[in-house]
């Protein structure tokens, strides 16, 4: 059996499951849970100086049925007394020595920094995390994303840490920033021991159709929130690729955050480059249970495919993530659907026809519609649709044998100079007449329908 | 083995007589309504024969716009509430929903179409108004779903509309003709109330058109007539021991129970001789009335049943026993029925024969006749130049149903011959836009 241990920056722990600073940290009592739970790691949620939090806090992006796809909260660090977290993570590290129970911090002065690392290390701290990310309150103040917004600042505020601290020290950034690169850059220049990423996405998730007020809604008003939760987690993954290909950062360890739920984001996170996990929006929605279903499916996954340790496969995606520019422009699939398990519900048709590249028709019997193969730019669209579980699959159709790209295009001076050039893989698509389109002309069932 | 006790009173038969399709819940609503995958060109609307546009009002109600909902399905049906509930869901939309292809559980199309129209009725959310006074006046003869439907479309359209009905309550099959557990009186009229308050059309209850005198004065009142008179009551068997004491129709059966419930009177041993949906309505009836033995006599096989395979199997799974290829020859009593003779059948290249000498005899104190309903021929004939056909329906044009005399429009079992509550509304809006294109000439 595979063995999830870590030594994260030279923070041990059992797995590579830690909970990220946030609200399921905020307590000795929650903490304790958790590694009683299976969870191997937890950032204590953020610690600094005295604070007030507002009434409500939280709102949440719904999908259909799903509850929280994407979740914003609004909450500020622990407005708990300091004292009562420091003594409550003396008594978590003293029961869990061999947990990583990192300290997450946010305060402003090189004195204060100073002040709080010592107490936080004093109460047997694993590591500091640096929250540089919280996109709401505090970075009014000059803190949170504010720091992660400015390289310089971000810098010299790692270096002031680094000075103090005797224990690891993660970088935590914030993804309010075009390039990602720029503040990781600047936390390994400061010699940060590792970093994690990504902290909240500025967001508004709704509006109150009544008030007005965004949500979540405080007395009338609301004010941008953090996002978080599944659907961050696409956007998490891309920049922590951007930092792992990093020259001058791949070195430095990383804590993967965002979205993740599922043993299979727990792999994709780690097939990126992250060396530890962190959650929050799950354990939010479902409580400390869901470990289990993420240890399982990663042992699962680490014994079908013979990995000892997550170091055996970190990182493994990061060759395969390239630029557009080395995309093999002859590769060619198609979208092929299963007759038998095909519902008829068409959504691939209309999908395809209205939004897509008019590459699937319907029979003038029955429902199960058919791919017209010269027009199937292979886009995926239909297959993304399609309700039934692979009944329409992406077929790879040229023979593998030819290989251009657009940057093989350019450096040899033949970029294509027509619209016809048989490179560009539009050649032989046809795209119905306009007129087509009004719903007396259209030859589909519904357009026969409107001519009764 | 009767698997219901006999009701005593109100709750007891509300018990026994549950609702098959309850109203959901919001959760519930919520849930389903998220499953719905917005077919292109959505089967399920195919398959309704009025033609509601299912896919959205079902995603209507997962935003939270459930009068929006309402709204869409009244467009198409009138009876919009009536039919989410009683329809043959299994055999319309919900046996069309493409999910069934995956073995995948059907939306429930009706629960959720309740969901939403049960909420403005229940809210009388104003949702219709009639259309500007056009100075014309349209009769209705028949306050069925037929009827019914006419005089609403007809009221948008600016109509006067006064109905003719014979009985006291108006939706016809609906509040008369359909077995207690599929819809409760309060709610069929419940929607006729929010729909006759808003639209404000006339019924004339306890009038029945049943002279050519009659006729001839509506004639002369009215622009237009509709005619939505449904069938008649229970056919007769022309069979001896017909009249004896305990042989009752099906129809009229059903009636007494949808208006008397628990004070109607059942017997121990029930034979009801029939193989359509009626009869698998009063031989469920007469089992949740506490009849020890309901016996389902049917003179051809199961297969050539007339009725759903789910209303036969609900009847089964009250307790019903079935008993197929018996022909009655005769009912036995004296005053009173003793029993049904029967003779076994079999069907020989499709030509049902009976087997000599196999006669039995089924003991019972009720047997209930659901053999068909009377055709409304009598009255077809008081009206002048109205064609109609060997099945004694009256001849329309299927896009107006307008009838072979201009002035007179037709719906439902009139010129069907009797089918579902959703056909005869689909029938009267059709009528109503025939009779506006026919007046505004």
């Amino acid at each position: 059996m595979a063995d999830l241990s870590i030594n994260f920056a030279g923070i041990k722990a059992p797995n590579p499951f830690w909970l990220a600073s946030a609200p399921p940290t905020n307590s000795g009592y929650q903490i304790m849970k958790a590694y009683d739970a299976g969870w191997g790691g937890a950032v204590w949620k953020t610690l600094g100086m005295p604070t007030i939090n507002v009434s409500s806090r939280y709102g949440a992006t719904n999908y259909g049925s799903r509850r929280m796809a994407g979740f914003s909260n609004i909450e500020l660090i622990s407005d708990r007394p300091l004292e009562d977290n420091l003594r409550e993570m003396r008594e978590v590290t003293k029961r869990f020595p061999n947990h990583a129970t990192i300290a997450s911090l946010m305060v402003d002065t090189q004195a204060e920094w100073n002040d709080i690392i010592k107490q936080v290390e004093d109460a047997g701290a694993k590591g500091i995390e640096l929250n540089f990310g919280c996109p709401h309150g505090m970075c009014e103040r000059g803190m949170g994303s504010a720091v992660g917004q400015d390289p310089v600042a971000l810098k010299a505020i790692v270096e002031w840490v680094m000075d103090a601290a005797n224990i690891p020290v993660i970088t935590k950034l914030s993804p309010n920033i075009s390039h990602i690169t720029d503040p990781g850059l600047a936390a390994v220049e400061a010699k940060t021991d590792a970093i994690s990423l990504i902290n909240t996405v500025k967001s508004i998730v709704g509006i109150d159709l009544d008030t007005y007020a965004p949500y979540p809604v405080v007395d009338g008003k609301g004010t941008n929130g953090g996002y978080c939760g599944p659907a961050v987690k696409p956007i998490a993954l891309h920049m922590l690729k951007d930092l792992a290909q990093h020259q001058l950062i791949k070195g430095t360890p990383i804590s993967g955050i965002g979205g993740i739920e599922t043993w299979r984001d727990v792999v994709e996170f780690i097939l990126l480059g992250a060396t530890s996990i962190q959650v929050c929006t799950a354990v939010m929605h479902y409580g400390f249970g869901i470990v289990r279903e993420m240890e399982e499916g990663l042992h699962k996954f680490m014994d079908d495919k013979g990995y000892k340790t997550i170091y055996d496969f970190t990182g493994k995606a990061l060759p395969n993530v390239t630029e557009w520019k080395h995309l093999n422009l002859k590769s060619d699939m198609k979208a092929k659907i299963n007759e038998d398990k095909c519902i008829g519900c068409d959504v691939c048709y209309i999908a395809c026809d209205d939004a897509a590249h008019q590459a699937i028709k319907l029979p003038t019997e029955g429902r199960i519609p058919s791919i017209i193969e010269e027009n199937c730019v292979g886009c995926n669209l239909c297959s993304l649709v399609c309700p039934v579980e692979n009944c329409i699959t992406m077929e790879r159709v040229d023979d593998g044998s030819e290989h251009v790209t657009w940057d093989e295009l350019t450096l040899a001076d033949k970029i294509p100079d027509t619209w016809n050039d048989d490179r560009a893989g539009g050649k032989g698509h046809f795209v119905p007449e306009p007129m087509e389109a009004m719903a007396n002309k259209r030859k589909d069932r519904s357009g026969e329908r409107n001519k009764q | 083995m009767a698997e219901y006790k006999r009701p005593v009173n109100e709750q007891e038969f509300n018990e026994n007589f549950k609702q098959k399709k309850p109203l959901m819940n919001d959760t519930q609503a919520f849930y389903e309504s998220s499953r719905c995958l917005f077919c292109y060109d959505a089967p399920c609307m195919e398959a309704c024969p009025t033609g509601i546009d299912i896919p959205l009002f079902i995603k209507q109600i997962n935003t939270g716009n459930t009068e929006g909902a309402a709204k869409t399905i009244y467009d198409a049906n009138w009876m919009g509430n009536a039919c989410g509930t009683i329809c043959p869901t299994g055999v319309l939309c919900e046996g069309a929903c493409v999910y069934n292809n995956q073995d995948v559980a059907p939306l429930l199309i009706g629960r959720l179409q309740n969901f939403a129209t049960k909420s403005v009725i229940d809210a009388n959310t104003k949702m219709f108004a009639a259309g500007e006074d056009n100075g014309k006046k349209v009769a209705i003869i028949g306050a069925g779903p037929a009827g019914i439907s006419c005089a609403c479309e007809l009221r948008t359209l600016g109509y006067e509309v006064d109905i003719f009905e014979a009985k006291a309550n108006p939706s016809g099959l609906t509040v008369h003709g359909i077995a207690p557990y599929k819809i409760s009186n309060e709610e069929v009229l419940a929607e006729m109330k929010f729909l006759q308050s808003q639209l404000g059309y006339n019924i004339k209850y306890n009038t029945s058109i049943t002279s050519k005198e009659q006729l001839q004065e509506i004639e002369s009142n009215y622009d237009a007539v509709f005619i939505g008179v449904g069938l008649g009551a229970t056919a007769k068997l022309n069979m001896t021991g017909e009249n004896l004491e305990g042989v009752v129709g099906a129809v009229e059966f059903i009636e007494e129970l949808r208006m008397k419930h628990a004070d109607v009177s059942i017997a121990k041993n029930v034979v009801v001789i029939g193989g359509g949906n009626t009869a698998m309505d009063a031989a469920s009836g007469s089992a949740r009335l506490g009849a020890d033995a309901v016996t389902l006599a049917y003179r051809r096989s199961k297969e050539d049943m007339g009725a759903y395979d789910f209303e036969y199997n609900l009847a089964v799974g009250a307790g019903v026993n079935g008993l197929f290829n018996a022909s009655p020859l005769e009912i036995v009593g004296n005053g009173k029925v003793e029993g049904v003779k029967f003779i076994k059948t079999e069907s020989i290249n499709g030509k049902l024969s009976t087997i000599e000498g196999s006669e039995f005899t089924v003991p019972c104190e009720m047997v209930i006749k659901a053999t068909g309903q009377a055709k409304q021929g009598s009255f077809f004939e008081l009206i002048d130049g109205l064609e109609i056909d060997n099945k004694t329906r009256v001849k329309v044009n299927k896009n107006t149903n307008q009838t072979t005399n201009p002035k007179y429009f037709a719906g439902g079992d009139a010129i069907n011959g009797g089918a579902e509550v959703v056909n005869g509304a689909y029938d009267g809006k059709l009528a109503a836009n025939g009779i506006h294109e026919w007046l505004m000439k």
